[in-house]
């Protein structure tokens, strides 16, 4: 599973993290996977972004199982269970992550078709200097790939930053850098999208009005999103901040651009997570080795996990890992967690808070979710609304991108329960996004419209 | 739905090349070739529908032989249903969504001398599309089941000659009235070729 942290820094240096989906297997606690895809996309406003998603999967919790039951003759029964277990997960977990994402894309796609603000050009970010209006082909080319290996430096240099910054233990650092981001991307972006949606609908709302729901939504986004909240609201927040960020990407980069930069951007997801010495790979191994989570806020989580009493003698006891809960907290939690290697025993933590929903406690399995990086949802989007806003053949090619997205991801999602670390999740996704936006486009729009006009059925 | 984009994807290519390879001022030339598209198109959607049905085949025997009780948790059937109506969503979707866009626009229909129902015709085509998609999923999933290849060849004639009838629209009898007796034929065979019976709706209906 990939998880993408973003960071966007200071004025200077906005950058986006992204960490590809990963599963980590950690020895003492039932290896869990992670996607971690940390993107970083620069802003010209310098405005920070985050985006952090990982995606786990069951399966290595399984394999902590059996490094701990140890017993040779459940081996087999165990495997099946655990494959059995992976199936049955992985299709709820590929259910889990296809509605964020859809949310996601819908939200894109209906501001891009209604407000106008995000389809004009109004100049662009600092990184992507080249303009695109030039008069030949050749040069436009030139200028767009120009522009993307800009783009992609900056991504890549913020991306070394944030490991080297995480190697060398420079957490308040880190926090500060990720709590400045979001505060920027929940007030000022929020509050410009609002602007321009009153705009289109020509509704009035005074400042005190504007200025105490902004103030509101803000607040509660930054206290859900870095402290802990209500998963759905947590949820929410980071898809509506997906968004943002998606919606200002479609405005301020330029057509060819866009499509070099999310092509150029796979790739580089694709080195950076399988590479042995790719940043997001250190990242994560980092992160495992510490037995710690990655970054809360910056990954999408769709579910949460706690201890539960276990009837079945399979399942290992593991240290939660709510998203919700601090780093602190999750850091002393996975430690506790080897002392507990025993799954016999029925342990239900104290610390535990009211908000577990007590059904979960009749739950045999432990509830485990998967996570998305950020910059996942922020690419499929920024996709799916630039084929929203410039393809001509409309609403055809819109939903044939965001089938292949999907399909993309199911495929990615299939991969992790076999592979079983951290993957991914823009390659396939992107390029198959990719492939139907331009034969969509250019092949199976004038072949529709021409039936259509004849009201031909196929 | 992804299996059926790739189809179309590949009809469209076929009819792009050939069109762009052809006399693009005759029209009766386009049009012959538009036909010709319409059917390489039903075609290869046959073709993908079949592919489909290998990938499930595949799919299913892994999940028996690792499922509990040997048996998959799905059934075969349920995957007929689900693969048709997706290739059904997918197929209205394309078809209708961007008839639906400009009928929020201002315009009058038929302006130019087409007919003025175009738009509710096209719904009742669009509606009567996604049913014999689902129907003829079912349909030839348990043909191909049961290898019985003339169900299949059945099932591939009349999608043909429903997409042949489209082209006789604007004539709208000739079009939708047998559209919907194939579509009613279709649903009654499925229904029975899923294990439906009468004695089966009665139950249902006195809600045993």
């Amino acid at each position: 599973m990939i998880t993408f942290m973003n960071n966007s820094d200071s004025e200077e240096e906005p950058c986006n993290e992204r960490t590809s989906l990963m599963s980590a297997e950690s020895p003492p606690v039932p290896s869990y996977q992670d996607g971690l895809q940390a993107s970083e996309a620069g802003e010209a406003q310098a405005h920070r972004k985050r985006r952090t998603g990982s995606s786990r999967s069951p399966n290595n919790i399984a394999d902590g199982d059996m490094s701990e039951s140890g017993v040779p003759v459940r081996e087999s029964t165990l495997e099946n269970e655990e494959e059995e277990l992976t199936l049955k997960y992985g299709a709820k977990h590929v259910i889990m992550l296809f509605v964020p994402v859809t949310l996601c894309m819908i939200v894109v796609v209906a501001t891009i078709k209604s407000v106008r603000f995000y389809t004009e050009k109004n100049g662009q970010l600092i990184y992507t200097p080249f303009t695109e209006d030039t008069p030949s082909v050749g040069q436009r080319l030139l200028n767009s790939v120009l522009n993307t290996i800009i783009m992609i430096s900056v991504i890549v240099v913020m991306t070394v930053f944030l490991v080297l910054l995480y190697k060398y233990r420079c957490y308040k650092f880190i926090h500060g850098w990720l709590i400045l981001s979001s505060l920027m991307l929940l007030f000022l972006f929020t509050y410009i999208y609002l602007g321009e949606v009153l705009k289109t609908y020509n509704v009035a709302m005074d400042y005190p009005t504007l200025f105490l729901v902004i103030w509101n939504f803000g607040a509660v986004g930054m206290i859900c999103i870095h402290w802990k909240g209500p998963l759905q609201l947590q949820q929410a927040y980071l898809i509506m901040i997906s968004a943002l960020m998606a919606l200002v990407f479609i405005k301020y980069l330029p057509e060819w651009s866009a499509w070099v930069i999310l092509g150029a951007i796979s790739i580089y997801d694709l080195m950076a997570v399988l590479c042995p010495k790719g940043p997001l790979r250190m990242l994560v191994e980092t992160a495992q080795e510490r037995n710690e989570p990655i970054f809360p806020a910056l990954i999408y989580s769709s579910a949460m996990m706690w201890t539960v009493g276990m009837a079945k003698p399979d399942t290992t006891a593991r240290g939660p890992s709510q998203q919700t809960w601090d780093a602190a907290e999750d850091g002393r939690e996975n430690h506790r967690s080897p002392s507990h290697a025993d799954s016999r025993m029925s342990e239900t933590r104290s610390p535990v808070p009211t908000r577990p929903i007590s059904s979960f406690e009749e739950l045999e399995e432990e509830e485990r979710g998967v996570k998305l990086g950020l910059g996942d949802f922020i690419f499929y989007s920024v996709l799916v609304g630039k084929a929203a806003a410039t393809a001509s053949g409309d609403w055809n090619t819109t939903l044939a991108c965001f089938v292949a997205i999907l399909i993309g991801l199911c495929l990615t999602l299939l991969l992790l329960a076999v592979f079983k670390k951290a993957l991914p999740a823009l390659p396939i996704s992107i390029t198959f996004g990719l492939v139907f936006y331009f034969s969509t486009d250019n092949l199976v729009r004038p072949f529709m419209d021409t039936l259509a006009s004849h009201q031909l059925y196929i | 739905a992804f299996f059926w984009l790739v189809s179309l994807l590949l009809a469209s290519l076929i009819w792009f090349v050939s069109v762009h390879l052809s006399d693009q001022e005759d029209a009766k030339l386009q049009y012959g070739l538009l036909i010709f598209g319409a059917a390489v198109s039903v075609l290869l959607q046959e073709a993908f529908r079949f592919a489909y049905f290998k990938l499930l085949k595949k799919a299913d025997e892994g999940l028996a032989t690792i499922s509990e009780d040997g048996r998959s948790p799905i059934s075969l059937r349920q995957m007929a249903y689900v693969s048709g109506l997706s290739f059904g969503i997918i197929s209205g979707v394309f078809s209708v969504i961007n008839i639906l866009a400009d009928s929020i626009g201002p315009g009058i229909v038929g302006i130019h001398g087409d007919s003025p129902y175009y738009f509710i015709t096209s719904a009742f085509l669009t509606m009567a599309l996604v049913l014999l998609h689902t129907f003829w999923g079912v349909i030839f999933f348990d043909a191909c089941e049961k290898r019985r290849y003339w169900c299949l060849g059945l099932v591939v004639a009349s999608h043909l000659l429903t997409s042949g009838l489209t082209f006789l629209n604007p004539w709208y009898e000739a079009s939708l009235v047998p559209i919907f007796i194939i579509t009613l034929c279709t649903g009654l065979w499925a229904f029975f070729t899923a294990g439906g019976s009468f004695r089966n709706i009665l139950k249902c209906l006195s809600c045993k």
